[in-house]
């Protein structure tokens, strides 16, 4: 189906036209970033930084409508700067002073919680009362923030200062933005190849099959433990759940929405636990200027052990009992 | 059995212990186990492709940032600087306690300070330093290096068990995915509701245990401290002096 049936078509749900909007946007926030960077002489990788954003820019607009294997390829293509290191920022010349925003909080004060809360607000509105994504949902929220954030100050937020707050954020997050998708990429990459039967024959060798209960400690456990060695349970949660959570927990007639909530925040209590996680774990170390490399980690065991705990006992309690 | 197909699993885990760019460790062992699992390269192309248009929920964040910016420049820290500063006359642990409910509940609808460096470091830390150090005592640097242990515990505690309290998160939409590849349809504000017990009980459960642990170190602080006026004194009556 072309872009144009799709829009026509009444088989498809408003809800997914929306979205393909919503994308559309991402797409051209990113193609903004990418033509942003070219021009920037202060930016010594501006080529490999607009290619990456500009593939990806692409990617949202196009990705849809053009065979999965070019996108496959677009999307090496994409990383291929990010490889080599060519991906950066120039300059930031519009990053807020401190006086600025200073001015800021003088202006509006706490008002500024309204446009903050709208996003999320907006995104839960649209979850209890329509049937439309949740994701448009809250981009409304966002052009609502925006709306009300340049009602507050008119002459300070035009549509000119988002567009280029939103490039600064992109260049401060850089490539790692991706990370996320590209651990649910290999994840189905993972599962394709049958990483997940692998799993799941191991486990079988040791645990019996059927009972619920003894499935349920593994799936949570190894959600956590698998967490602690990948660093990331992002990248846990597709092969645990397709090698442990199937066989031996959802097979079993267990609520998937249940198990599949509790399990993801599992593996979170991994995360608490592990040097893996240099972000969250070992650069506050250093931010913060303590003596103790694990000072961060020692301080989270505690509370990620009992928080494991507690969610096996839930999750038994909700769908075993 | 295949244990060989694991290979990938190894090369993420040795990967990112070894610090490689991490979205490199990820290409080589997607590569790797679709060599190993001997997929042709248009069928490893098009699970790429698939698994792209099928997770770009997950770059929400990019619409999100087109008002994440501008906030931050209309004094949106400065903001919430003012809101935790109305706790008053609490001790260290309850600073953190107080930190982690606010931290949660805007982690809910998804509205960030800027972490450790951004809000912990300038606003958490100072205000959990004073109120230890009311009424002129002076903590141990121990002691100071355990409140900032607990600082970055509390904002990760918060922002983990918070931010999947939000209905469209990135975390939640890889479950939805997971479940829907498997045949299970969930949906999201079902997969939020389930966390709120969670994440309350999880600020809970770190404000308690922190609580307890800054009320020990204070009791240290204070034996040493008596130990060493005692000693002081001790040395003066004998007459001696330096220090």
């Amino acid at each position: 189906m072309g872009p144009v049936e799709f829009i026509q078509s009444a088989d498809v749900t408003l809800s997914e036209k929306l979205l393909e909007v919503v994308y559309v946007i991402i797409g051209l926030v990113c193609i903004y970033a990418a033509v942003r960077n070219l021009r920037d002489r202060t930016n010594e990788k501006r080529v490999g930084t607009a290619v990456f954003w500009g593939v990806l820019g692409l990617l949202f607009v196009i990705g849809r409508w053009i065979p999965s294997e070019l996108v496959g390829a677009l999307v090496i293509v994409m990383v291929l700067p990010t490889i080599f290191r060519q991906v950066g920022a120039g300059v930031d010349k519009l990053r807020p002073t401190e006086a600025e925003t200073a001015g800021g909080f003088e202006a509006i004060g706490t008002k500024i919680f309204i446009p903050a809360f709208s996003i999320g607000v907006v995104a839960l509105v649209f979850a209890l009362f329509t049937k439309i994504s949740s994701l448009v949902g809250i981009t409304v929220g966002v052009l609502l923030g925006m709306v009300i954030l340049a009602v507050l100050r008119p002459k300070k937020n035009g549509p000119r200062v988002f567009l280029e707050d939103s490039r600064r954020m992109l260049d401060t997050v850089g490539p790692l933005i991706m990370l996320p998708t590209l651990l649910a990429i290999l994840g189905a990459t993972f599962t394709a190849a049958g990483v997940g039967d692998v799993i799941s024959e191991i486990v079988g060798a040791v645990i019996p099959q059927g009972n619920l209960v003894v499935g349920i400690v593994v799936y949570c456990l190894g959600m956590a433990i698998f967490t602690v060695i990948m660093g990331n349970a992002f990248a846990a949660i597709t092969v645990m759940t397709v090698g442990i959570g199937a066989p031996f927990v959802l097979s079993l007639g267990a609520d998937p929405t249940v198990v599949g909530s509790l399990a993801l925040t599992c593996g979170f209590c991994g995360t608490l636990m592990t040097p893996m996680a240099a972000n969250f774990n070992i650069v506050p170390v250093a931010i913060l200027e303590m003596g103790d490399e694990y000072g961060v980690i020692k301080k989270q065991v505690v509370p990620a052990l009992i928080m494991l705990a507690f969610q096996i006992v839930m999750m038994i309690v909700l769908v075993a009992l | 059995m295949e244990l060989i197909k694991l290979l990938g699993i190894l090369i993420v885990v040795v990967g990112f212990a070894l610090k490689w760019d991490s979205i490199l460790t990820i290409m080589i062992a997607a590569v790797v186990t679709a060599v190993i699992a001997g997929m042709d390269p248009v069928a490893f192309l098009q699970t790429m492709g698939k698994g792209f248009v099928s997770n770009r929920n997950m770059l929400i964040s990019v619409v999100i940032f087109l008002l994440t910016g501008t906030l931050e420049r209309n004094g949106l820290k400065e903001a919430a600087r003012s809101l935790m500063e109305r706790v008053k006359n609490a001790s260290a642990g309850l600073v953190m306690g107080a930190y982690g409910v606010f931290r949660v509940i805007f982690a809910a609808f998804n509205v960030g300070f800027g972490g450790v460096a951004g809000f912990v470091k300038p606003v958490v830390m100072p205000m959990a330093e004073a109120a230890d150090e009311m009424d002129g005592r002076r903590i141990s640097e121990r002691h100071r290096d355990s409140l900032k242990g607990m600082a970055a515990g509390m904002e990760n505690v918060a922002w983990f068990f918070g931010q999947v309290l939000f209905v469209g998160g990135s975390g939640m939409l890889l479950v939805q995915g997971t479940m829907s590849d498997l045949g299970y349809a969930v949906e999201l504000p079902q997969l939020a509701a389930i966390q709120i017990p969670v994440a309350v009980v999880a600020v809970a459960v770190t404000t308690v245990y922190y609580f307890v642990f800054d009320r020990r170190l204070c009791r240290r602080d204070a034996d040493e401290l008596a130990k060493k006026s005692t000693a002081a004194t001790d040395v003066s009556s004998a007459g001696g002096g330096a220090e």
